[in-house]
């Protein structure tokens, strides 16, 4: 055998994305994009929407061509894996699925093409909990379901490296959590997993390293931890007796105040301490200063720049 | 619906088997394909019902007035004209609807070499249509001839020309779902695709009979559905009396020809196209 299975931190599956480039007509989709996806931990592929990131996806499968650049998985062009479905297990939409067959048949279908024992059908139908719907029409199935089956069928091959395209999308509270668990239970076992979202708050959760496009082009490839605690736009919800005087000092020591509209208001550009010096040497009476959750920020001013589509606001 | 246990470790440790996947696993995948959606028993119905039951019709109106001219076997298998429709039509979903669903997608992440693809559908679509056409034949034969038996129309197997016609009828309607088939690859599009079909198989027939003596002359060898007249005939059809045709077989490997084609170029634009 040319390349024992991952058994364990054994093998490095690895995407090694390297100065990949798409366009769509006149427009550039993924522009000079170069990242690696590491075996035994979940990478987080964050962007908005229309970011790239399902061309991206879509390139690493074979789906669509680059017009420039190269995509590997552990060395090989997707199209040179010799049995595709048992090294790269992947969601690409919840439903690139023919509505007439059923969920049982559907995988069936994809199992011959990989030469996978058909009883690995029943054993993922049930990882899915599918089980009860596996005779089902799948044009029957729910957002949800369908999204369900899709992971069903990335797994099928029981594959060392699991591409999934917004597994989110669809799910219900409890559907996302079991997306979190099996994402880490996927890359303990040693695979490598690959996930994209646009939600910031979802990817903090699941993932360990990130990779965050805009407008095609890679903004930044770091850990999560080290992605939070980079950014600058630290903000701070605040309370205070004397909303003027208080707003003369941040502006003062080059802080930003923005109002609330609630009697309170949000204070970027400056940390606590300076914010609750300020106030003190004016003599405001500080009511409320708390750190706001800023994932959400961190990753809104890093894309900011490259939002292919904002709502008039 | 829901599970919330982690993923069990399976066979995460046990190797690749040997090779890789081609044609082999390719054809029993897509033979699964074909049989597991709806449109593949309504379009086999229809083909059956065109054929024979045409051929019943168009039988018994031969039957209350015989006359010396007629071709029997052109008159038994006059529902051939429309069944080769049903399985051009086919062999187009058999692809089109891949990419009117998305399927086609899941269907390439799982063997991105599109030639196999194409080739496995298109031996899925062979047999089908030469199985299906020879029983259709034979079929379409036993029961148009009872219906002549003791007229003066009567023919047998062993009738010179009989036997050639039953055996090439079905290989026309296998030819047929792989020009479906091809069309379906070139156009992905089902409604455009099917529209391509009757057009080619039907309307443009009827359109060159309409030309000035050279284009007739030029084009009608050309035309599916005027190789198809001289297959399902004993004697060549009346109207080709002036006009310059192929023979039954040669007309069959114009015919293949085609199918190749449209199948080698719809690949080669697979190939090159996103999906």
């Amino acid at each position: 055998m040319r390349r024992p299975r991952p058994s364990v931190g054994k093998v490095a599956t690895v995407i090694e994305v390297r100065g990949l480039t798409k366009h769509f007509g006149s427009v550039l989709a993924v522009d000079d994009l170069t990242f690696d996806v590491a075996p035994g931990r979940v990478t987080g592929f964050l962007g908005p929407n229309g970011s790239g990131k399902t061309t991206t996806m879509s390139m690493i499968m074979g789906l669509n061509h680059p017009n420039a650049g190269t995509v590997t998985i552990s060395g090989q062009r997707y199209q040179d894996l010799r049995w595709p479905l048992r090294e790269v297990g992947g969601l690409l939409e919840a439903r690139a699925i023919h509505p007439g067959r059923s969920a049982r048949t559907h995988l069936a279908v994809l199992a011959r093409y990989n030469a996978i024992d058909l009883k690995r059908v029943d054993v993922v139908l049930d990882q899915v909990g599918l089980s009860d719907v596996a005779s089902k029409r799948v044009g029957k199935f729910s957002l949800g379901m369908g999204q369900r089956l899709g992971i069903a069928a990335a797994l099928l091959g029981d594959p060392a490296t699991v591409l999934l395209d917004e597994p989110v999308n669809g799910l219900d509270p409890e559907g996302i959590r079991w997306i979190r668990t099996l994402c880490k239970g996927l890359a303990g076992e040693g695979r490598t997993v690959f996930i994209s979202s646009h939600l910031m708050s979802e990817m903090a959760l699941t993932a360990d390293q990130l990779v965050v496009i805009g407008k095609g082009r890679l903004i930044a490839q770091t850990p999560v931890a080290d992605f939070v605690a980079r950014s600058s736009s630290q903000s701070f919800r605040v309370r205070v007796s004397d909303t003027s005087a208080f707003v003369a000092a941040i502006e003062a020591i080059d802080g930003v105040v923005s109002n609330n509209g609630d009697g309170s208001m949000v204070v970027t550009g400056v940390d606590l301490v300076a914010i609750g010096d300020a106030a003190l040497a004016k003599r405001v009476a500080v009511y409320e200063l708390a750190a706001q959750a800023s994932l959400e920020d961190a990753f809104m001013e890093l894309t900011s720049a490259s939002v292919e589509y904002r709502g008039a606001s | 619906m829901t599970t919330t246990t982690p993923i069990a470790p399976t066979a995460a440790t046990v190797e690749q088997p040997r090779g890789r996947a081609g044609l082999r696993q390719a054809v029993r995948a897509e033979w699964t394909k074909f049989w597991s959606v709806r449109s593949t028993s309504w379009s086999l119905f229809a083909l059956i019902v065109a054929t024979v039951g045409l051929g019943m019709l168009s039988t018994h109106a031969l039957r209350s007035q015989p006359g010396p001219a007629f071709d029997p076997i052109r008159r038994i298998f006059v529902g051939f004209n429309f069944g080769q429709f049903a399985i051009g039509v086919l062999g187009v979903l058999f692809i089109s609807a891949e990419y009117g669903t998305g399927q086609i997608r899941s269907t390439l992440s799982v063997m991105p070499r599109r030639p196999v693809v194409v080739a496995a559908k298109a031996i899925v679509m062979g047999i089908v249509g030469l199985v299906v056409g020879e029983i259709l034949s034979f079929a379409t034969f036993v029961v148009g001839d009872a219906m002549l038996a003791g007229s003066q129309s009567h023919v047998a197997f062993a009738t010179p020309g009989v036997l050639r016609v039953l055996i090439e009828s079905g290989v026309y309607i296998a030819l047929l779902g792989l020009i479906g088939l091809g069309i379906g690859t070139l156009l992905h599009n089902s409604a455009g695709s099917i529209a391509t079909l009757a057009g080619v198989v039907l309307i443009l027939t009827l359109i060159v009979q309409a030309m000035p003596t050279v284009v007739i002359d030029a084009v009608s060898r050309y035309l599916p559905a005027n190789i198809g007249a001289t297959v399902f005939a004993i004697s060549a059809p009346g109207r080709f009396q002036n006009v310059p045709i192929f023979s039954p077989l040669t007309g069959l490997l114009v015919l293949a020809l085609y199918a190749a084609v449209l199948l080698g170029s719809g690949c080669y634009l697979m190939i090159r196209r996103d999906t």
